[in-house]
Protein backbone atom coordinates (compact mmCIF):
# COMPACT_ATOMS: atom_id res chain seq x y z
CA UNK A 1 0.00 0.00 0.00
CA UNK A 2 2.83 2.35 0.63
CA UNK A 3 4.62 1.29 -2.50
CA UNK A 4 1.55 2.59 -4.07
CA UNK A 5 0.75 5.59 -2.18
CA UNK A 6 4.70 6.12 -3.15
CA UNK A 7 4.22 5.43 -7.11
CA UNK A 8 0.93 8.05 -7.08
CA UNK A 9 3.23 10.80 -5.49
CA UNK A 10 5.95 10.48 -7.52
CA UNK A 11 4.34 10.28 -10.84
CA UNK A 12 1.94 13.28 -9.17
CA UNK A 13 5.26 15.36 -7.99
CA UNK A 14 8.29 14.33 -8.76
CA UNK A 15 8.37 13.25 -12.02
CA UNK A 16 5.31 14.79 -13.36
CA UNK A 17 4.78 13.97 -16.91
CA UNK A 18 3.70 17.59 -18.31
CA UNK A 19 6.54 19.26 -16.41
CA UNK A 20 9.61 17.60 -15.70
CA UNK A 21 9.08 14.88 -18.46
CA UNK A 22 7.34 17.15 -21.16
CA UNK A 23 5.15 14.36 -22.27
CA UNK A 24 1.73 15.62 -23.03
CA UNK A 25 2.06 19.25 -23.89
CA UNK A 26 -0.39 19.31 -26.97
CA UNK A 27 -3.62 19.36 -25.15
CA UNK A 28 -1.73 20.81 -21.71
CA UNK A 29 -1.60 24.11 -23.80
CA UNK A 30 -4.20 23.58 -26.47
CA UNK A 31 -7.56 22.47 -23.52
CA UNK A 32 -6.50 25.18 -20.80
CA UNK A 33 -7.33 28.24 -21.62
CA UNK A 34 -10.62 27.76 -19.52
CA UNK A 35 -10.65 26.23 -16.00
CA UNK A 36 -13.53 24.36 -16.64
CA UNK A 37 -12.51 22.81 -19.80
CA UNK A 38 -9.27 21.95 -18.37
CA UNK A 39 -11.06 20.26 -15.55
CA UNK A 40 -13.00 18.29 -18.36
CA UNK A 41 -9.78 17.72 -20.09
CA UNK A 42 -7.89 16.33 -16.63
CA UNK A 43 -11.23 13.87 -15.73
CA UNK A 44 -11.29 12.60 -19.49
CA UNK A 45 -7.11 11.90 -19.61
CA UNK A 46 -6.92 10.14 -16.46
CA UNK A 47 -9.62 8.02 -16.88
CA UNK A 48 -8.00 7.20 -20.43
CA UNK A 49 -4.43 7.09 -18.54
CA UNK A 50 -5.75 4.66 -16.32
CA UNK A 51 -7.69 2.16 -18.24
CA UNK A 52 -4.53 2.14 -21.15
CA UNK A 53 -2.34 1.61 -18.31
CA UNK A 54 -4.63 -1.26 -17.02
CA UNK A 55 -5.57 -2.50 -20.52
CA UNK A 56 -2.12 -2.56 -21.82
CA UNK A 57 -0.57 -4.16 -19.09
CA UNK A 58 -2.71 -7.46 -19.35
CA UNK A 59 -2.44 -6.95 -23.39
CA UNK A 60 1.43 -7.53 -23.03
CA UNK A 61 1.39 -10.10 -20.21
CA UNK A 62 -1.59 -12.18 -21.31
CA UNK A 63 -1.19 -12.22 -24.85
CA UNK A 64 2.20 -10.43 -26.79
CA UNK A 65 4.42 -12.20 -23.83
CA UNK A 66 3.08 -15.77 -24.26
CA UNK A 67 3.01 -15.70 -27.97
CA UNK A 68 6.43 -14.27 -28.47
CA UNK A 69 5.12 -10.81 -30.38
CA UNK A 70 6.56 -8.12 -28.36
CA UNK A 71 7.44 -6.29 -30.85
CA UNK A 72 3.90 -5.43 -31.85
CA UNK A 73 3.41 -3.78 -28.83
CA UNK A 74 3.12 -0.30 -29.98
CA UNK A 75 1.01 -0.75 -32.11
CA UNK A 76 -1.25 -2.86 -29.49
CA UNK A 77 -1.04 0.03 -27.45
CA UNK A 78 -1.82 2.46 -29.66
CA UNK A 79 -5.00 0.24 -30.52
CA UNK A 80 -6.03 0.20 -26.71
CA UNK A 81 -5.67 3.77 -26.21
CA UNK A 82 -7.47 4.88 -29.53
CA UNK A 83 -10.53 2.55 -28.03
CA UNK A 84 -10.28 3.86 -24.20
CA UNK A 85 -10.31 7.13 -26.04
CA UNK A 86 -13.37 6.46 -28.21
CA UNK A 87 -15.19 5.26 -25.33
CA UNK A 88 -14.84 8.66 -23.17
CA UNK A 89 -15.58 10.78 -26.06
CA UNK A 90 -19.15 8.56 -26.43
CA UNK A 91 -19.22 8.40 -23.21
CA UNK A 92 -19.23 12.45 -22.87
CA UNK A 93 -20.69 12.86 -25.66
CA UNK A 94 -23.97 10.97 -24.50
CA UNK A 95 -23.57 12.28 -20.44
CA UNK A 96 -22.15 15.89 -20.77
CA UNK A 97 -22.57 17.39 -24.49
CA UNK A 98 -21.59 20.85 -23.22
CA UNK A 99 -18.03 19.46 -22.31
CA UNK A 100 -17.87 17.90 -25.64
CA UNK A 101 -18.41 20.72 -27.45
CA UNK A 102 -15.63 22.78 -24.95
CA UNK A 103 -13.10 20.04 -25.66
CA UNK A 104 -13.79 19.11 -29.28
CA UNK A 105 -10.97 18.16 -31.06
CA UNK A 106 -8.64 18.13 -27.68
CA UNK A 107 -11.13 15.22 -26.81
CA UNK A 108 -9.93 12.62 -29.61
CA UNK A 109 -6.97 13.82 -29.88
CA UNK A 110 -5.78 12.28 -26.47
CA UNK A 111 -4.75 9.18 -28.56
CA UNK A 112 -2.11 10.85 -29.37
CA UNK A 113 -1.17 12.79 -25.71
CA UNK A 114 2.00 10.97 -25.18
CA UNK A 115 1.78 10.39 -21.80
CA UNK A 116 -0.86 7.79 -22.59
CA UNK A 117 1.45 5.90 -24.75
CA UNK A 118 4.88 7.03 -22.68
CA UNK A 119 2.72 5.27 -19.53
CA UNK A 120 1.77 2.31 -21.18
CA UNK A 121 5.07 1.75 -22.55
CA UNK A 122 7.37 2.90 -19.16
CA UNK A 123 4.77 -0.20 -17.65
CA UNK A 124 6.74 -2.68 -19.39
CA UNK A 125 9.85 -1.43 -19.58
CA UNK A 126 10.10 -0.71 -15.60
CA UNK A 127 8.13 -4.23 -15.18
CA UNK A 128 5.53 -3.60 -12.71
CA UNK A 129 2.93 -5.61 -11.62
CA UNK A 130 -1.05 -5.03 -12.45
CA UNK A 131 -1.87 -2.79 -9.31
CA UNK A 132 1.35 -0.72 -9.88
CA UNK A 133 0.48 -0.14 -13.40
CA UNK A 134 -2.77 1.03 -12.83
CA UNK A 135 -1.37 3.15 -9.56
CA UNK A 136 1.20 4.38 -12.18
CA UNK A 137 -1.34 5.37 -14.91
CA UNK A 138 -3.68 7.30 -12.16
CA UNK A 139 -1.06 9.31 -10.76
CA UNK A 140 -0.05 9.89 -13.80
CA UNK A 141 -3.57 11.12 -14.41
CA UNK A 142 -3.52 12.89 -11.55
CA UNK A 143 -0.17 15.08 -12.30
CA UNK A 144 -1.48 16.11 -15.58
CA UNK A 145 -5.04 16.98 -13.87
CA UNK A 146 -3.03 19.24 -11.04
CA UNK A 147 -1.00 20.72 -14.08
CA UNK A 148 -3.43 21.70 -16.48
CA UNK A 149 -5.66 23.21 -13.50
CA UNK A 150 -3.05 25.41 -12.34
CA UNK A 151 -2.22 26.18 -15.66
CA UNK A 152 -5.46 27.24 -16.90
CA UNK A 153 -6.11 29.33 -13.40
CA UNK A 154 -3.11 31.14 -14.43
CA UNK A 155 -3.72 31.36 -17.65
CA UNK A 156 -7.23 32.76 -16.97
CA UNK A 157 -5.01 35.70 -14.60
CA UNK A 158 -2.95 36.40 -17.88
CA UNK A 159 -5.44 37.34 -19.89
CA UNK A 160 -6.67 40.08 -18.06
CA UNK A 161 -3.06 40.95 -17.14
CA UNK A 162 -1.42 43.83 -19.16
CA UNK A 163 1.03 42.13 -21.63
CA UNK A 164 3.80 43.45 -23.35
CA UNK A 165 3.05 43.29 -27.12
CA UNK A 166 5.91 40.84 -27.56
CA UNK A 167 4.86 38.33 -25.30
CA UNK A 168 0.87 38.05 -26.28
CA UNK A 169 -1.14 35.11 -26.94
CA UNK A 170 1.08 31.72 -27.17
CA UNK A 171 4.42 33.21 -25.73
CA UNK A 172 3.19 34.15 -22.57
CA UNK A 173 1.41 30.60 -22.25
CA UNK A 174 4.51 29.39 -23.00
CA UNK A 175 6.33 31.24 -20.52
CA UNK A 176 4.14 30.64 -17.56
CA UNK A 177 4.64 26.74 -18.81
CA UNK A 178 8.40 27.07 -18.27
CA UNK A 179 7.96 29.22 -14.58
CA UNK A 180 5.64 26.54 -13.72
CA UNK A 181 8.33 23.45 -14.55
CA UNK A 182 11.01 25.51 -13.19
CA UNK A 183 8.87 25.06 -9.37
CA UNK A 184 8.06 21.52 -10.21
CA UNK A 185 11.98 20.87 -10.80
CA UNK A 186 12.04 21.85 -6.74
CA UNK A 187 10.53 18.29 -6.30
CA UNK A 188 13.53 16.40 -7.72
CA UNK A 189 15.25 13.62 -5.93
CA UNK A 190 12.10 13.66 -3.57
CA UNK A 191 11.00 10.10 -4.19
CA UNK A 192 13.16 7.51 -5.67
CA UNK A 193 10.54 6.82 -8.63
CA UNK B 1 3.95 -13.31 -40.39
CA UNK B 2 0.26 -14.96 -39.73
CA UNK B 3 0.49 -15.21 -35.96
CA UNK B 4 1.50 -11.36 -35.61
CA UNK B 5 -1.18 -10.72 -37.90
CA UNK B 6 -4.25 -12.66 -36.54
CA UNK B 7 -3.14 -11.55 -33.39
CA UNK B 8 -3.52 -7.69 -34.42
CA UNK B 9 -6.97 -8.56 -36.34
CA UNK B 10 -8.49 -10.41 -33.14
CA UNK B 11 -7.13 -7.51 -30.70
CA UNK B 12 -8.85 -4.71 -33.04
CA UNK B 13 -11.73 -6.86 -33.14
CA UNK B 14 -11.89 -7.55 -29.82
CA UNK B 15 -12.08 -3.17 -28.77
CA UNK B 16 -14.33 -2.49 -31.98
CA UNK B 17 -17.32 -5.06 -30.30
CA UNK B 18 -16.41 -3.60 -27.10
CA UNK B 19 -17.34 -0.03 -28.44
CA UNK B 20 -20.09 -1.05 -30.23
CA UNK B 21 -21.60 -3.32 -27.37
CA UNK B 22 -21.20 0.16 -25.08
CA UNK B 23 -22.50 2.63 -27.74
CA UNK B 24 -25.62 0.05 -27.74
CA UNK B 25 -25.47 0.00 -24.17
CA UNK B 26 -24.97 3.53 -23.25
CA UNK B 27 -28.32 5.75 -22.65
CA UNK B 28 -28.89 7.76 -25.91
CA UNK B 29 -30.40 10.27 -23.88
CA UNK B 30 -32.56 11.95 -26.69
CA UNK B 31 -34.33 13.54 -24.10
CA UNK B 32 -31.34 15.84 -22.45
CA UNK B 33 -33.70 19.47 -22.89
CA UNK B 34 -31.63 20.85 -25.49
CA UNK B 35 -31.92 17.76 -27.55
CA UNK B 36 -35.07 17.99 -27.36
CA UNK B 37 -35.80 21.92 -28.39
CA UNK B 38 -33.33 21.80 -30.82
CA UNK B 39 -35.75 19.28 -32.55
CA UNK B 40 -38.09 21.35 -32.23
CA UNK B 41 -36.26 24.52 -33.80
CA UNK B 42 -36.33 25.23 -37.53
CA UNK B 43 -33.21 24.32 -38.25
CA UNK B 44 -32.64 26.96 -40.42
CA UNK B 45 -29.11 28.13 -38.70
CA UNK B 46 -30.12 31.82 -39.53
CA UNK B 47 -28.37 33.13 -36.63
CA UNK B 48 -31.01 36.09 -36.54
CA UNK B 49 -31.41 35.00 -32.72
CA UNK B 50 -28.15 36.12 -31.67
CA UNK B 51 -26.62 32.51 -31.63
CA UNK B 52 -24.50 30.76 -34.06
CA UNK B 53 -26.56 28.06 -34.74
CA UNK B 54 -30.28 26.37 -33.36
CA UNK B 55 -28.57 23.81 -31.35
CA UNK B 56 -26.13 27.03 -29.16
CA UNK B 57 -29.87 28.40 -29.55
CA UNK B 58 -31.69 25.67 -27.66
CA UNK B 59 -28.66 25.00 -25.53
CA UNK B 60 -29.00 29.03 -24.30
CA UNK B 61 -33.18 28.50 -23.77
CA UNK B 62 -32.68 25.53 -21.41
CA UNK B 63 -30.24 27.09 -19.38
CA UNK B 64 -32.09 30.06 -19.15
CA UNK B 65 -29.95 32.43 -20.57
CA UNK B 66 -32.31 33.11 -23.87
CA UNK B 67 -36.13 33.59 -24.25
CA UNK B 68 -38.08 31.56 -26.28
CA UNK B 69 -39.03 34.44 -28.68
CA UNK B 70 -36.51 34.91 -30.12
CA UNK B 71 -36.24 32.71 -33.64
CA UNK B 72 -38.42 34.40 -36.63
CA UNK B 73 -38.01 31.35 -38.77
CA UNK B 74 -40.32 29.38 -36.42
CA UNK B 75 -43.18 32.03 -35.57
CA UNK B 76 -45.59 32.17 -33.17
CA UNK B 77 -46.11 28.60 -33.40
CA UNK B 78 -42.95 27.46 -32.37
CA UNK B 79 -43.18 30.01 -29.21
CA UNK B 80 -46.50 28.30 -27.88
CA UNK B 81 -44.79 25.06 -28.52
CA UNK B 82 -41.89 25.62 -26.31
CA UNK B 83 -43.93 27.50 -24.11
CA UNK B 84 -46.03 23.99 -23.98
CA UNK B 85 -42.92 22.28 -23.46
CA UNK B 86 -40.87 24.38 -21.06
CA UNK B 87 -43.83 25.38 -19.25
CA UNK B 88 -42.71 28.88 -19.79
CA UNK B 89 -45.16 31.99 -20.55
CA UNK B 90 -45.69 32.29 -24.35
CA UNK B 91 -45.06 35.71 -25.91
CA UNK B 92 -45.26 37.19 -29.15
CA UNK B 93 -42.14 36.91 -30.96
CA UNK B 94 -39.90 39.10 -30.32
CA UNK B 95 -39.68 41.83 -33.36
CA UNK B 96 -35.82 42.11 -32.28
CA UNK B 97 -34.74 39.46 -33.97
CA UNK B 98 -36.43 39.40 -37.03
CA UNK B 99 -40.23 39.02 -38.85
CA UNK B 100 -41.31 35.77 -39.05
CA UNK B 101 -42.22 35.35 -43.15
CA UNK B 102 -43.26 32.23 -45.06
CA UNK B 103 -40.70 30.04 -46.20
CA UNK B 104 -38.30 30.85 -48.79
CA UNK B 105 -35.24 29.59 -50.65
CA UNK B 106 -31.94 31.89 -52.13
CA UNK B 107 -31.79 31.97 -55.54
CA UNK B 108 -28.64 32.83 -57.64
CA UNK B 109 -29.32 34.93 -60.75
CA UNK B 110 -26.54 32.48 -62.65
CA UNK B 111 -25.45 34.95 -65.38
CA UNK B 112 -24.94 37.73 -62.98
CA UNK B 113 -22.89 35.78 -60.58
CA UNK B 114 -19.07 36.15 -61.09
CA UNK B 115 -17.83 33.10 -59.25
CA UNK B 116 -15.92 35.11 -55.84
CA UNK B 117 -17.37 31.51 -53.48
CA UNK B 118 -18.16 34.45 -51.10
CA UNK B 119 -21.43 33.28 -50.63
CA UNK B 120 -20.31 29.74 -50.42
CA UNK B 121 -18.58 30.38 -47.53
CA UNK B 122 -21.35 32.13 -45.68
CA UNK B 123 -23.79 29.39 -46.12
CA UNK B 124 -24.57 27.60 -42.67
CA UNK B 125 -26.07 24.43 -44.44
CA UNK B 126 -23.92 24.21 -47.22
CA UNK B 127 -26.83 24.76 -49.76
CA UNK B 128 -24.81 26.63 -52.23
CA UNK B 129 -22.22 24.48 -54.98
CA UNK B 130 -19.86 25.87 -57.15
CA UNK B 131 -16.08 26.66 -57.10
CA UNK B 132 -13.92 29.90 -57.01
CA UNK B 133 -14.25 31.71 -61.03
CA UNK B 134 -17.24 29.72 -61.61
CA UNK B 135 -21.44 30.22 -61.72
CA UNK B 136 -22.87 28.92 -58.16
CA UNK B 137 -26.44 27.32 -57.57
CA UNK B 138 -27.95 26.96 -54.83
CA UNK B 139 -29.43 23.50 -54.03
CA UNK B 140 -33.16 24.15 -53.23
CA UNK B 141 -34.21 21.01 -51.35
CA UNK B 142 -31.18 21.98 -49.09
CA UNK B 143 -31.57 25.67 -48.53
CA UNK B 144 -32.86 27.15 -45.52
CA UNK B 145 -34.05 30.48 -46.40
CA UNK B 146 -31.35 32.23 -43.72
CA UNK B 147 -30.82 34.97 -45.82
CA UNK B 148 -27.24 34.88 -44.86
CA UNK B 149 -25.52 34.51 -48.44
CA UNK B 150 -27.67 38.02 -49.83
CA UNK B 151 -25.68 40.47 -47.71
CA UNK B 152 -21.75 38.88 -48.88
CA UNK B 153 -22.93 38.96 -52.10
CA UNK B 154 -20.36 41.57 -53.81
CA UNK B 155 -22.80 41.71 -57.22
CA UNK B 156 -26.06 41.26 -55.56
CA UNK B 157 -27.28 38.03 -57.76
CA UNK B 158 -28.76 36.64 -54.71
CA UNK B 159 -32.85 36.86 -54.28
CA UNK B 160 -35.02 35.21 -52.07
CA UNK B 161 -37.84 33.65 -53.36
CA UNK B 162 -40.95 32.14 -52.03
CA UNK B 163 -40.76 28.37 -51.72
CA UNK B 164 -44.16 28.18 -53.30
CA UNK B 165 -42.89 30.33 -56.37
CA UNK B 166 -39.60 28.50 -56.76
CA UNK B 167 -40.68 25.07 -56.81
CA UNK B 168 -43.32 26.09 -59.65
CA UNK B 169 -39.93 27.09 -61.54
Amino acid sequence: MADLILIIVATVLVNNFVLTRFLGLCPFLGASSRFETATGMAMATTFVLTVAAGLSFLINRYVLVPTGTEYLRLLAFILIIAGAVQFTELYLRRSSPMLHQALGIFLPLITTNCAVLGIALLNVQQSRSFVEALAYGFGGGLGFGLVIALFAGLRERTEAADVPAAFQGPAIALVTAAFMAMGFMGFTGMAGG
Amino acid sequence: MLIPALLMLIITLAIGSALLYMARRLPQNPDSPAARVNAMLPQSQCGQCGYPGCRPYAEAIVNGAADINQCAPGGDALVIALARLLGRPAARLDPRFGVHEPPSVAVIDEDACIGCAICIAACPVDAIIGAPQFSHTVIKDACTGCKLCVAPCPVDCIDMVALREANAT
